[in-house]
């Protein structure tokens, strides 16, 4: 008797474990779904006539030129970090004068991108997430609606459409500035040769590998400015609440960054091999 | 005079029917009918948790009912398309209870916003004189205009969301919670305001939500009291005082005596 209640109990356990896995699987694409209706009806009312290209304006320079010295900043630390982590094990197996190129392919296709999309979803979405937010409850956004402006396309497609602009551009400024850095540290502080630096930085990267990451730019100041806009635009309540959409948003963004990055990734590499073979 | 429905006066706004459930279960509006006169002040009075605001916001064609129609001037906006409510939503102006300024404009930014958004047939000066001309009529001291919403009084800033209201000349001008948090004085400046700007634009309709009995009586042509999600009495606001319903009777003694 006392198996059979044990066997039920851990029956009803299980049961309940499934129930709460499938719940919290449903919510989520549910929450996907609502998240990428809302992000193409941002991207769609971008295109509708009036444009609204002096918002669009505004928000390129608080994405893009407000985040420049934060990606320069780091853009020359990471540079000079990643290339003495290099040069560390490469001098192991006497190959110090491929670090400048390994650090420059390294930041073109993956650091660039990636750590570019985090700090500007941080700084930007973080803004983003917490200024609709505080809109909202405040009844900001109500006042839109009813002075017969449409909210998304006023507050949410000119942010969408600024961060994916934006995006590539801050890549690139953080890939120029890391070779840079990686420049200084090999060729000043570590003694490797001007001129087989550039000489093998240039043999290895090409265009393609500068391209994959400003693509891959461009698709993260999409996710993060989608997600930062969605938390802020449907938050409901008080303070407390602008803040946890903030965070929300700011978290959601980062880890979706680094998740998408490995599958555009493969993507994009299967693309230029179709490419190539045609 | 319950749920008095009078079809010699032509309607502003009419509500029929109207019942609203975000859980499917528990209706928060439970089939109101209500009208508010064109040219007329009339005031929606009740407890805290009635509908009031829920009423509102479906006039406001913000939320969608569960059941039943809403006439704006004659037009049914329940069935209405998105871009249709957002065009009906331009015959209101909206004076939020706090106000609902945008931040980051200026006092004249904010009056600015709906022209700029809707009368391309104007230019700036143009748009500009319109504003410092609603921005008068709402009592704001020009010295104030380009301040920004943080650096001016509460009372300044419900004339400035008052001023946005009637920037493009509505038919219907509504304030949800007007004085709520303000002193006795400018409590009656507010109600003061209410009437000359009603009084401004002939024919123009006024709907207040409001919980201050004391306003509603003076100011209110009529006088809507809602309870559990319909309209317990509605009519001038003398029926208030010769009515037998209790909750009324009670609703009326203590804001009364409270005013």
């Amino acid at each position: 008797m006392a198996v059979l209640q044990y066997r039920e109990k851990v029956n009803q356990f299980l049961d309940d474990i499934g129930k709460g896995v499938s719940d919290l699987v449903i919510d989520f694409i549910f929450q996907l779904g609502l998240l990428f209706r809302f992000s193409a009806m941002g991207m769609r009312l971008f295109f509708k006539r009036p444009y609204r290209w002096e918002d669009l304006i505004q928000h390129m320079e608080f994405v893009g030129n407000k985040s420049v010295f934060i990606i320069v900043l780091t853009g020359v630390f990471t540079g000079m970090a990643v290339s003495f982590q290099i040069y560390l094990g490469f001098k192991l197996i006497n190959a110090t004068t491929l670090v400048g190129p390994t650090v420059a392919l390294g930041i073109t296709r993956e650091l660039g991108p990636v750590l570019s999309g985090l700090i500007v979803a941080a700084r930007a979405g973080g803004a983003m997430a917490a200024n609709l937010g505080s809109m909202r409850v405040s009844e900001q956004i109500d006042a839109i609606e009813v002075m017969g402006v449409d909210p998304i396309r006023y507050l949410v497609s000119p942010r969408i459409m600024a961060a994916t602009i934006m995006m590539p551009f801050l890549t690139g400024i953080f890939d120029f500035v890391a070779i840079v850095g990686s420049y200084f540290l090999c060729v000043k502080v570590l003694d490797i040769d001007d001129a087989i630096f550039w000489e093998k930085t240039n043999l290895w990267v090409n265009p393609n590998h500068i391209n994959e990451g400003l693509i891959k730019a461009a698709v993260f100041g999409f996710i993060f400015a989608s997600i930062c806009c969605y938390r802020g635009f449907y938050t409901k309540g008080g303070a407390k609440d602008v803040g946890d959409a903030t965070n929300r948003g700011v978290v959601l963004s980062m880890v979706l960054i680094i998740i998408v990055d490995f599958f555009l990734m493969n993507l994009i590499d299967i693309y230029y091999k179709i490419a190539e073979y045609v | 005079m319950s749920k008095s429905k009078n079809p010699t006066v032509e309607n502003a706004i009419e509500v029929i029917d109207l019942k609203k459930t975000f859980n499917g279960e528990d209706y928060v509006l439970n089939g109101l009918d209500l009208v508010v006169p064109k040219g007329k002040i009339t005031v929606i009075i009740g407890f805290s948790g009635t509908g009031k605001s829920v009423l509102l916001r479906h006039i406001l064609g913000l939320i969608k009912p569960t059941s039943g129609q809403i006439k704006i001037m004659g037009e049914d906006i329940t069935s209405l398309s998105d871009d249709e409510a957002i065009k009906q939503r331009m015959k209101f102006g909206v004076l939020f209870q706090y106000a609902a300024l945008f931040d980051d404009m200026s006092v004249l930014g904010n009056v600015l916003f709906p022209l700029r958004e809707h009368r391309k047939d104007l230019n700036m000066s143009q748009m500009k004189e319109i504003a410092y001309a609603k921005l008068k009529l709402a009592g704001l001291d020009e010295k104030h205009y380009s301040k920004l919403p943080s650096e001016i009084s509460g009372g300044m800033r419900k004339r400035c969301g008052l001023a946005r209201a009637l920037a493009l000349d509505p038919d219907v001008l509504v304030y949800d919670e007007p004085t709520t948090g303000l002193d006795p004085i400018l409590t009656e400046m507010v109600d003061n305001l209410i009437v000359n700007t009603h009084n401004y634009k002939q024919g123009s309709s006024t709907l207040v939500v409001s919980h201050d009995l004391y306003a509603a009586f003076r100011i209110g042509d009529y006088v809507a009291m809602l309870d559990s999600g319909k309209v317990l009495l509605h009519g001038p606001p003398k029926v208030f005082f010769e009515t037998d319903i209790p909750l009324v009777k009670k609703f009326v003694d203590k804001g009364v005596h409270k005013s």
